[in-house]
């Protein structure tokens, strides 16, 4: 499922990031710290989805080379996320702020490189089934 | 069951659902090495940059220093049979971190509160924050080795928990006491939201 193409996001070049509060960025004070928001252009929040710790994601067919806009940070959650993986075990295999890979994750959403499945809400947690899955796959270990 | 659409992945196998049970406890009394010895891939480690201000302290203007603080919480993973995968994470061990507690505890199946006899008094946050959530949790002492021993008994009287929460003895290095501590735990939350546990507990049998 591809989200519809935003035209201007196509002919952007890639070296002007958009939303981008320039004086952000150059925070001389922020040492360590501006790393990570650099990798999201200084977003805070991903643009799409909420992106649970334990948020399921995986990569659809979608070649993403050439694509516009894409660091290398998020070529390798596409790596990563060639098998069904959490947002939390991205992160750590990223070794990224959970912060950080939940704006990139919204990325990819947008530009319809991957897939996800939330968790069951708490106040649907009353399927019987689910108890039972997880006694079973508890004792077979 | 109400669900989301459900997705589906490249070859149109539909994704599995993640659930979470949370390990909490005093610092040093073995979450980490509970989620260590159940996980089934190496456990991983997922970390929150903070600033002063995610901590929600008053006032920092003016303030010279950059205090940036990183919280990690350990986590490990087992893969269910059927359509669930089973994330265990290890909250984070100061109670400063409140917050993250909340992403945590958000959605869980339930908790296991770990305690050390020595220092008892260490796990009351836990289960204070459990019960004032509504997040079914049992307690589970680690046994330490040259620890001394009390009676259960002894234990859930020094605890003082309502007669509903289960106590237990473990071992969180041995993987069998692990997985008895953490079936209790799902057969308590199942009777805390309501379900029979009887149905579920019977081992597997055939066809079911």
């Amino acid at each position: 499922m591809m989200p519809p193409e935003d035209p201007e996001r196509e002919t952007r070049p890639p070296e002007t990031p958009a939303e981008l509060p320039h004086d952000r960025l150059l925070d001389e004070q922020a040492g360590p710290m501006v790393r990570p928001y650099v990798m999201t252009s200084g977003r805070l929040e991903p643009t799409r989805g909420k992106f649970d710790l334990i948020t399921l994601v995986v990569a659809i067919g979608v070649n993403p080379e050439g694509e516009v806009g894409l660091g290398p940070e998020h070529l390798a959650i596409l790596r990563l996320c060639q098998s069904v993986m959490s947002v939390a075990e991205l992160t750590g295999h990223l070794n990224l702020p959970v912060a950080t890979v939940r704006v990139m994750l919204g990325d990819l959403l947008d530009k319809g490189f991957i897939t996800m499945q939330e968790p069951e809400p708490e106040a649907d947690m009353h399927d019987i089934r689910l108890y039972k899955a997880v006694i079973d796959g508890l004792r077979a270990l | 069951m109400v669900s989301g659409p459900s997705s589906r992945d490249m070859n149109g196998r539909k994704l599995p659902t993640a659930v979470k049970i949370v390990i909490a406890g005093g610092f040093g009394v073995g979450k980490t090495t509970m989620v260590g010895t159940v996980s089934e891939t190496q456990p991983l480690r997922t970390e929150e940059i903070l600033t002063d201000e995610s901590i929600g302290v008053d006032d920092i203007s003016g303030v010279e220093r950059k205090d940036t603080t990183t919280v990690a919480m350990d986590f490990g993973r087992i893969t269910m049979r059927d359509e669930y995968v089973l994330y265990l994470f290890g909250t984070p061990g100061q109670e400063r971190f409140w917050f993250m507690w909340d992403e945590v505890a958000l959605g869980a199946l339930g908790a296991v509160v770990l305690a050390d006899t020595r220092r008892l008094a260490d796990c009351f946050p836990s289960v204070d924050y459990f019960e004032r959530r509504g997040t079914p949790f049992i307690v589970a002492v680690n046994c330490f080795e040259g620890a001394r021993r009390y009676d259960l008994e002894e234990i859930e009287m020094a605890l003082n928990l309502g007669p509903k929460v289960p106590v237990m003895l473990c071992d969180a290095r041995s993987l069998e006491s692990c997985k008895k501590v953490l079936i209790k735990m799902v057969l308590h939350a199942m009777k805390s939201r309501g379900l029979s546990p009887e149905n579920a507990a019977a081992p597997q049998s055939s066809g079911v």
